[in-house]
């Protein structure tokens, strides 16, 4: 709180403007349009509109393709955080041993946060192409007869691959920073009382950056949830069968093309709620950071 | 130049709580007037409400014969100088110096002799184009003075401008201060918690304790005659031994205060002295030894000059005018 | 480190260049891919390394595009993205700066409120709420033009709260010595406060660059004139058309131009960059 302030009534209003009048215009109406539409429905012929009540969110919960685009979403969140905060952790570890070459690995690794998503998506979706594409025919040495076009399961692998990949970047940074964070002189104190490196790791580093690590699971959720349309749409577009139709796919997808207005409100609804809950675990969450 | 009048002035917050109270002062144009108490005594919040820069809630502020009450800090013909400087850390010296007269309008070669001027006064000419960052302590607070002293304004103000220098730098600066505001004879209200830098600057002293004024007069009045107990155990080092006066009962004149006080160096050893010591402990400061002790249960310190050796138990006398006696409820002064 | 394990360190050595060389594979044989002819892709064997047409299939790329997607000279997508993404960043910084100066330095009535409102943009992703949000800019006459690209994306509660954050950390004496030298809030503003945010402002600036010019979804929905497309949304459009007429040569030179401006700023501000990411997470 600042003890000087300016006497003026007017002037704040003034430069406020600007971002209440986007605010209002282009986020909170559209989310309150969002909720009311979550509770009519149109006829077929978009004549009439009738108040439906909770019908629509029912009719959601009901639905075998939306209750699969959840767990679609849950797994996909899930893989998507563990294989970028993994292969990211492991990176950070290894160049934090470093002293002289850390800058130019770091340069090397952190690149990719730049990419955008739709071009990780392409890039990836040209890899695995199943014609040109240099991984199917490695894994066809190999044996496998890799096809997302048409095998739910390497569509989710190539999806998770290519955002995962786009994630890892931002990953490193923030575990590299939490690890230099740790005073040395404790990994000192445990070396002495006689822990091996991977011990040390386990027993030292890795609570310590505990926090980091709790922090970059939410961020990574809210990432895989809601920045990877981009990926979806040029890979797979959520299919085949639905394979990789994440929530704000859907949510697109069911409005745009499918014109359900009432469906994508309530879908859209939904996914606020669950923002909102992941907004206020990242609040809570920094609070503690720091005071830890 | 002015003068400077506060009158029944007084600061509520929002909560209710009491900042100031009821604080009468008539400074005259040119005087040097400190104030000066322990921390959270409302000696900065009274500077800060004649600078402006906390809101008046009793009585008023006159700067010269305006009433400034209401008028923003800029237009009230002040200049201060801050604890932590507050230099601008983007610009440089010169531009630190100039841009309050630039704000006014100020035309340039007015601006340029000024900057000049204050330059060579404080001799921070070299660094004019330096950024405060690349300044030592000393010398940013010469940048930070001489900020004020370009403007030419009614008043100074000064909040606490030494504490953030080592003491050395201290005292020179201290020394530095008197001088320039003799020579500039601008009227000054400087705000310390050191009694020390209070008694060497000030034409007057104003010593606050818990918002209230306790005393206001020269250095040298309120170190021989201080008006509360609280004061006489503010202003001096060693500080006055206050004692209970049960604890002395056989001190002619006492029997009707409930608190004496005597100074340190008004003691003297005599053989034959109404007052018995016991010493716990002796500081030798080169100049002078203190002597730490007890009587009756009290404690008590002397000031001695450093020569020979301190026995357990030592016999002590004074002249009967260095006594100050206090009233044991309200810590005023009656004799 | 602790203790002398030259293993150890060469494994380390190891495993982040095998790290690199994953993490680059994709851009790798995007590159490769687009310096060859369209003939190289139909013989069954993919090339590893560089072929001799990469000046020839870039240049063609700028110049003209890809004529049969529908999609205009690449060039000219690049520059709508550049637009888009200095209107996006620069728009950001200067609502919020201006935001943040209000929520801090002022007491007004509804400053609480007002202050809720920009938060509660956190929980609204454009992605959630696409469909209303369309429609607003629809009914706005917005599409199609600059304003429809880049308005609706520039309110942000992270810059504000990163620029509040900032504002926080400045002494309130440096505020009383301005108020005292003559300064009233504008010139507060832009004499003292813009100038110590300068490194903040610049360090936001590399995120949000590279947030503008990486957008998708909107720019997808907003532009169906061929002359507004930007380079990241112009792909999926030749991506498309590729499925007919396999052009992987003259795709992937496109995913190398979209992705060469914001790795450039990534690489050659580094530091501006890590600064702006981590700020803006707190």
């Amino acid at each position: 709180m600042k003890r000087t302030i300016f006497n003026s009534q007017l002037l704040p209003w003034l430069l406020l403007a600007p971002q209440l009048a986007i605010t209002f215009i282009f986020f909170l109406w559209p989310a309150a349009q969002a909720i009311r539409q979550s509770f009519l429905r149109q006829d077929a012929f978009g004549i009439r509109t009738t108040f439906v009540g909770f019908e629509n969110f029912q009719r959601l919960l009901n639905s075998p393709e939306y209750l699969n685009s959840l767990q679609v979403t849950a797994v996909f969140a899930v893989s998507v955080t563990l294989l970028s905060m993994g292969f990211a952790l492991i990176l950070a570890v290894a160049v934090d041993r470093m002293i002289r070459s850390s800058r130019i690995y770091t340069t090397a690794l952190v690149w990719p946060y730049a990419v955008a998503p739709a071009v990780a998506g392409i890039l990836w979706w040209f890899i695995f192409n199943p014609t040109v594409g240099i991984m199917p025919y490695v894994l066809g040495q190999l044996g496998y007869n890799w096809n997302h076009i048409s095998n739910p399961g390497d569509a989710m692998t190539l999806v998770v691959i290519a955002s995962a990949w786009k994630q890892i970047s931002y990953n490193f940074l923030f575990f590299l920073a939490g690890l230099q964070a740790i005073p040395n002189s404790l990994r000192e104190a445990a070396a002495i009382d006689g822990a091996g490196p991977v011990r040390r790791f386990f027993d030292i580093t890795f609570p310590l950056l505990s926090p980091t690590t709790f922090f970059l699971l939410v961020v990574n959720i809210v990432y895989a949830m809601f920045d990877t349309f981009a990926v979806i749409d040029t890979t797979t577009r959520g299919g085949p069968a639905q394979a990789t139709n994440i929530l704000v796919y859907k949510v697109y997808f069911d409005g745009f093309v499918g014109q359900n207005m009432g469906s994508s409100a309530a879908q859209s609804v939904f996914l606020m709620l669950i923002v909102t809950v992941l907004t206020v675990i990242q609040f809570r969450f920094i609070e503690k950071k720091v005071a830890y | 130049m002015a003068s400077i009048t506060l009158h029944n002035l007084g600061k509520l917050y929002a909560g209710g709580s009491r900042a100031v109270g009821d604080v009468n002062l008539d400074i005259a144009d040119g005087e040097f007037i400190v104030l000066v108490g322990p921390s959270g005594c409302g000696k900065s919040t009274l500077l800060r409400m004649v600078a402006g820069l906390e809101e008046i809630s009793e009585g008023e502020v006159r700067i010269g014969d305006r009433v400034v009450n209401k008028l923003e800090p800029a237009e009230r013909d002040i200049a201060m100088v801050f604890q932590n400087y507050a230099l601008y850390p983007h610009m440089s010296v010169r531009q630190n110096l100039a841009y309050g007269l630039k704000n006014r309008g100020t035309p340039k070669a007015e601006i340029e002799r000024r900057v000049n001027e204050a330059a060579e006064i404080l001799q921070i000419g070299p660094f004019l184009d330096r950024k405060p960052r690349a300044l030592s302590g000393g010398q940013r607070q010469r940048v930070a003075m001489g900020r004020a002293i370009v403007r030419e304004p009614a008043a100074f103000l000064f909040d606490e401008p030494l504490s953030n220098l080592d003491a050395k730098l201290r005292v020179a600066m201290r020394l530095e201060i008197k001088q320039l505001q003799k020579r500039l004879a601008t009227t000054s209200i400087y705000v310390t918690h050191d009694q020390l830098e209070a008694m060497t600057l000030a034409d007057r002293l104003v010593v606050l304790n818990g918002g209230k004024v306790e005393q206001i007069g020269t250095p040298l009045e309120v170190y021989r005659r201080p008006a509360s107990a609280f004061v006489a155990g503010f202003i001096g080092s060693p500080a006055m031994n206050l004692i209970d006066s049960r604890a002395v009962p056989h001190l002619p004149g006492t029997a009707h205060a409930g608190m004496v006080g005597i100074r340190p160096e008004d003691l003297t050893l005599a053989p034959d002295g109404p007052i018995e010591m016991q010493v716990l402990a002796i500081e030798e400061l080169g100049a002078q030894r203190l002597v730490h002790g007890t009587t009756g249960g009290e404690k008590l310190t002397i000031a001695l000059p450093p020569e020979g050796s301190i026995p357990d138990s030592l016999r002590l006398s004074y002249r009967p005018d260095a006594l100050h006696l206090f009233d044991r409820k309200t810590g005023k002064r009656i004799n | 480190m602790i203790e002398n394990r030259p293993g150890l360190h060469l494994a380390a050595h190891l495993l982040l260049i095998f790290g690199v060389c994953v993490v680059a594979l994709p851009v790798w044989v995007a590159f490769v891919a687009s310096t060859h002819g369209p003939t190289a892709f139909m013989s069954g064997t993919i090339p590893m390394w560089p072929g001799p047409h990469l000046v020839e299939n870039y240049s063609r790329m700028l110049d003209s595009g890809l004529s049969t997607s529908g999609t205009p000279a690449v060039g000219h997508m690049m520059m709508n993205s550049l637009i888009m993404a200095m209107c996006i960043a620069v728009g950001k910084i200067v609502i919020s700066v201006t935001s943040a100066f209000a929520i801090v330095y002022f007491r007004f009535p509804f400053r609480g409120l007002a202050f809720w409102c920009i938060f509660v943009t956190l929980m609204l992703p454009v992605e959630v709420r696409i469909v209303p949000t369309f429609q607003v800019v629809a009914d706005l006459g917005m599409l199609n033009s600059y304003a429809g690209l880049t308005i609706p994306l520039i309110a942000s509660a992270t810059a504000t709260f990163l620029f509040r954050q900032v504002f926080l950390t400045i002494p309130d004496e440096l505020t009383e010595a301005a108020r005292i030298d003559g300064a009233g809030p504008m010139k507060f503003f832009r004499d003292i406060l813009l100038p110590l945010s300068r490194t903040n402002i610049a360090a936001l600036f590399v995120i949000l660059f590279i947030y503008g010019w990486n957008q998708y979804l909107w720019p997808l929905l907003i532009t169906t004139s061929a002359d507004y497309y930007t380079i990241v949304a112009g792909i999926r459009r030749m991506a498309d058309a590729v499925d007919g007429l396999p052009q992987w040569h003259l795709v992937m030179a496109t995913a190398m131009l979209a992705m060469i401006p914001p790795v450039l700023v990534v690489i050659f501000m580094q530091r501006l960059f890590v600064k702006g990411l981590v700020e803006t997470e707190k």
